[in-house]
This record gives C-alpha cells, structure tokens and sequence, in this order.
C-alpha cells in the first residue's frame, strides 16, 4: 500500500463532488443495483477533465468513496499510465484516501478497459468508465426505440450483429464490448473490456458499477449475477487465445499486449494487468 | 342461372362450408381521423385466410392511414381489429390488436404478420447483408444457429429469384426491384399468415413491377397467405386482389368481387375511376 504524502487540495468537498451530487448519483447505483444492467440516467456533472478520460468512472468513485477506502485506478490493466496516475492523484489530493497498485489490497477498482487477472473478491468494488452504454446502439440509432426494445426484451438484433462478424470474418471477430445478458434479462455493454475478461463478470464476488459520463447513464452488475455473452449454437462464445507468454513473468493464462522490439518486427509480449505481472515476476515477499 | 335454380342444394353446401371457416381478421368501425375526411372511418369488414383484399382509391383517401391502424402501427379513435389467434376449425382465441400489449403487438408484427413498405429502405436494414436482412425475424424468434440462418437465407434469396452468390452483399448495393424482392423475402421468411402491403411495386419501372406482380402472384398462392394490398394501380389489384374495398374522402364506398368492380362499377365515384385507366 503507498499513501503517498500528496498536497491536499483545498477549498473542495471530500471527493471533489458536493453531497447532493453524490446522493444522486448513489440514489441512481442503488436502482442500477436492483435492476441489473438497466441503464439508470443520472445528472452527470462537469469534472475537471474532458469526457472520454473516465469523467463517469470518476463520478461513481467519488460517490462512494469513503476516508476508509483503498483506491487502485488501473488503465488498460496498467496502474502507471497517464490515466491512472492522474486519477489516483486526483482522488488523493481531493479525499485523501489511501491508494494501492495491488488487486488483492484495493477496496474500490476504478478501471478503464480491463477487470484484473487476480480473482475479486467479496467486498471489493469495480468501478467501470464507459464510452457508450447502450449495446444497441450500432444497429438502431434511435434512443426511444432502443428504450423499447430494452422494456420488452426484445433482443433479436444484438445477434444480427454476430451473424455479420460471422459473415466477414468467419468467426464471432468482436472482441471488445462483447455484449452480454445479464440476470436473464437485460443486454448490456460490458464497457471496452476485451472478451477475454467477459467469463470474468459471471457470478463475480465483488460489485461491479458502470458510469458513462457523457451519455449520464449508470449500470450494475451486483454481486453473484448470471452474465452470459450472447452466441450462436454452432459459433459458442469463446474468450480469446493467447499465443506466446509473458516475457517478464512468464505467465500464459493471462491476457497480453503485444510489443514491436525493433525495426525488424520483432514481437514480445507482456501482461497488460503490472500489478499481476510484477507479482508473478518476483519471489513472493520480495516485493519493494 | 336456371341450373342453379334446379339444383340449390349444392349452393347452399358451398356456402355452407365456406361459413364455416371463421375469418381471419375482423375489422368492426375502424376510424381514425385527422381531419375532416382526412383519414378513415366507419370500416368494417371480415378477411378470410388466403384472400387478398385490395384496398384501392385516390391518393389522400385514406388507405394508407387504413392499412397502419389495420396493422396495429396506429392506434384507432374508434373501432376494434380482432386477429384470429391459434383459430381452429371453427372456433378462434380472438386477439383485439390495440387491447392487447405493445409487446404482443410486435411479437404478431414479427411473427404471423408481415409489412411489405412501399420503399423498401424502410423495411430493410440497410446497413447489414442481405442475410442477415432475411434471418433477423428468425433470430428475433430464438433461432441461435447460424447454418440454420444462413441455409434459410439462401433458400429465401432463391424463392425471390435473387441470385445466391450475393447473400453477403447489403441491400444499397440491388437495384430498387431486388430490394423490394429480399423486403418480401425478409417478411415471409417467418411464415407469416397475413401480410399488409403499401404500394409494393409503387416506385418500381413497369417491367420490374410485372415480374414482382408475379412473384406476389405465386408466392400468395403458394404460402396461402392472406394479403391487405393498398394500391392506386388498378392493374395491379385487379392481378393480385380477389377483393376490393374503394375508398374514397376516408370512407369505403364500394366493395365486392374484383372483377365484378372493375367490370361493373355501381358507385359513380368507382366508375369514375374505373373509366380513367387507360384500356390497353
């Protein structure tokens, strides 16, 4: 755990929002509890950053955000890319809570893009910034019709969607924001998680909160959920295959990004969750 | 004539069993207005299973706004459509459209019913192959397998005389006759047993109309379907209706037998419109 000794900022509320905004926006998870993946609106606020930088993600954490809490902001599984370390800091100058790198020690998991690789456990919050909320959307542009179809389960089109992979590519090619059912009931976007981390949202111990700050919707899947990626009988759902390992930590069950070493083409590969990946990579207990 | 007066028994069998086939849709006071004669009222009529009614008249009459509220898109100001549910031999479960749910509406739109637009963008998606156009009320339904889509959209894509190599190719690439085919094509793929139909061959040059004409043609005879057919071409309905309904200023004011229509016309306004087309 680090606890960095950051300046505080003053002048603000604990966690940047005021205690109106928040008790909105906790009024609106505890429905998006209730009702898992119905897209609640909200009153989405102006956050010091631009849309698109995790200003929903940002808005969910400090709405639940309490002193005791042990925040981990991760960004394409990485805790040191510019996003997570502006966020971590943003919070640490605006609530002064504790932060962490490690999965295992967080309370709350603002992430962008991945849910980590070590397993959540029960009490833990993931907290999900998302770019579009509304998994119709690519194929019926209307708001008010998409609102229909969501009302009455009528969810034909989302395989339409499959069908088309399946026609140009020969396969199921989505491999990010792969649409999930969730509870049995509503369709739901993921958010831009890849597929390989879609078998990671079924019967999760831990809270998972989505927040798109653009489009002000909220979203959960709540502790122990059926969550099914949609498929075709003769197509299953399949998370990717990874070839190669780690070059750092040698793992091969987990997920990689890919690394150009030199002009010539070289690749390597490497854990894309670093708090996983420097785990792995030392003697346990040696860690600095 | 006097044959028939001789021998009424075999009449009256036929008209016997034909009562006893209960209809398919029943349409009692059916008004829906926007204006003063703007739109439709006071129509009532029973269509049977396989018949195809032509609903014909000038533009502005009301056909239009007729075959929406006939196909559960509108609700009526007044009146009721009643849909023979799961009907058996003479007794039906009758479904009135516009009491029933918003859910069950669409579920029958998708399902047993089938809406041919008169510009066939509306009733196709664009964006996605012509697959994927002809499989969507399947998948809709719960079909999850896509060898079962595709062979289905190919065995359509052949029904509808469009050639099987472009099944992969999306509607803005056919012409205007082959949309409007894979729009037929996509609505009977669920076989539907009513479908409603707005000017089919509406914006359509003369020899691709003939050639869908024909199609409608044997496909209705083929499938048993039965057909609300709205169009101002009288060729057209006398071709494919076996019934009409002339409407005129939002009401009908005549209807029988097509032939016995356009060959004996009583109301004036009828003649009128009888006499204005062309005789080739």
């Amino acid at each position: 755990m680090t606890n960095k000794t950051t300046r505080a900022a003053e002048g603000y509320n604990f966690a940047y929002l005021d205690e109106e905004t928040k008790r909105m926006i906790r009024r609106g998870l505890l429905k998006a509890v209730a009702i898992p993946g119905f897209q609640v609106p909200f009153g989405g606020r102006e956050m010091p950053l631009p849309y698109g930088w995790g200003t929903g993600g940002m808005q969910v954490t400090a709405a639940i955000l309490s002193p005791e809490d042990i925040l981990k902001v991760i960004d394409q599984g990485a805790d040191d890319t510019t996003n997570a370390v502006s966020i971590r800091a943003f919070f640490e100058r605006t609530a002064r809570v504790a932060t962490t790198t490690r999965t295992g020690e967080a309370t709350i998991i603002q992430t962008r893009h991945r849910i980590p690789e070590t397993p959540l456990k029960s009490g833990q919050i993931m907290v999900f910034q998302v770019p579009i909320p509304e998994p119709l959307r690519f194929i019926e542009p209307s708001e008010t019709e998409t609102a229909t179809l969501h009302a009455l389960a009528d969810y034909g089109v989302m395989h339409v969607k499959l069908y088309e992979d399946i026609v140009a590519h020969g396969h199921i090619a989505t491999c990010y924001a792969y649409p999930v059912e969730v509870g049995d009931r509503y369709m739901m976007d993921p958010s831009p998680i890849p597929r390989f981390d879609n078998p990671k949202l079924h019967m999760n111990p831990a809270l998972m909160l989505f927040g798109a700050g653009r489009e002000k919707r909220l979203y959960a899947v709540p502790p122990y959920t059926k969550v099914v990626s949609i498929d075709f009988e003769d197509y299953p759902f399949e998370a990717q295959r990874q070839e190669g390992v780690c070059a750092i930590c040698g793992s091969a069950n987990t997920y990689l990004d890919e690394l150009i070493m030199d002009d010539q083409g070289t690749r390597n590969y490497v854990c894309s969750d670093t708090d996983y990946c420097q785990e792995h990579a030392q003697p346990s207990g040696s860690r600095p | 004539m006097n044959l028939a007066l001789k021998n009424p028994m075999p009449i009256a069998d036929e008209n016997a069993a034909l009562s006893s086939t209960l209809p398919l849709l029943k349409v009692h006071q059916l008004t829906k207005l926007f204006g003063h004669e703007k739109g439709c009222q006071d129509v009532s009529f029973d269509l049977y299973p396989g018949e195809v009614l032509g609903l014909v008249g000038e533009s502005g009459s009301g056909k239009s706004t007729l075959l929406s509220v006939l196909s559960g898109r509108m609700p009526p100001d007044r009146g009721s459509v009643q849909y023979a549910e799961d009907s058996a031999e003479d007794n039906a479960n009758w479904l009135d459209i516009y009491a029933a749910g918003e859910a069950r509406r669409r579920q029958l739109l998708r399902t047993e019913w089938g809406f041919v637009e008169q510009n066939p963008r509306d009733g196709l998606r664009m964006s996605v192959s012509a697959g994927a156009n002809i499989g969507e009320r399947l998948m809709a339904q719960g079909v999850r397998h896509y060898g079962q889509l595709r062979e289905t959209a190919l065995h359509w894509l052949q029904q509808v005389e469009i050639d099987a190599a472009r099944v992969d190719d999306p509607p803005r690439a056919f012409s205007g006759g082959m949309q409007q085919r894979l729009q037929i094509a996509r609505n009977l793929v669920s076989s539907p047993r009513l479908v409603f139909m707005d000017e089919p061959t509406g914006g359509l040059d003369v020899s691709v109309q003939a050639r869908i004409l024909d199609l409608l043609r044997s496909l209705v005879r083929e499938l048993d379907l039965a057909v609300i057919l709205v169009t101002h071409d009288l060729a057209v309905a006398r071709l494919l209706a076996d019934r009409l309904l002339v409407m005129r200023r939002s009401r009908v004011v005549e209807t029988g037998l097509t032939d016995q229509i356009l060959d004996d016309p009583q109301h004036p306004y009828t003649q009128l419109l009888v006499s204005s087309v062309l005789q080739a």
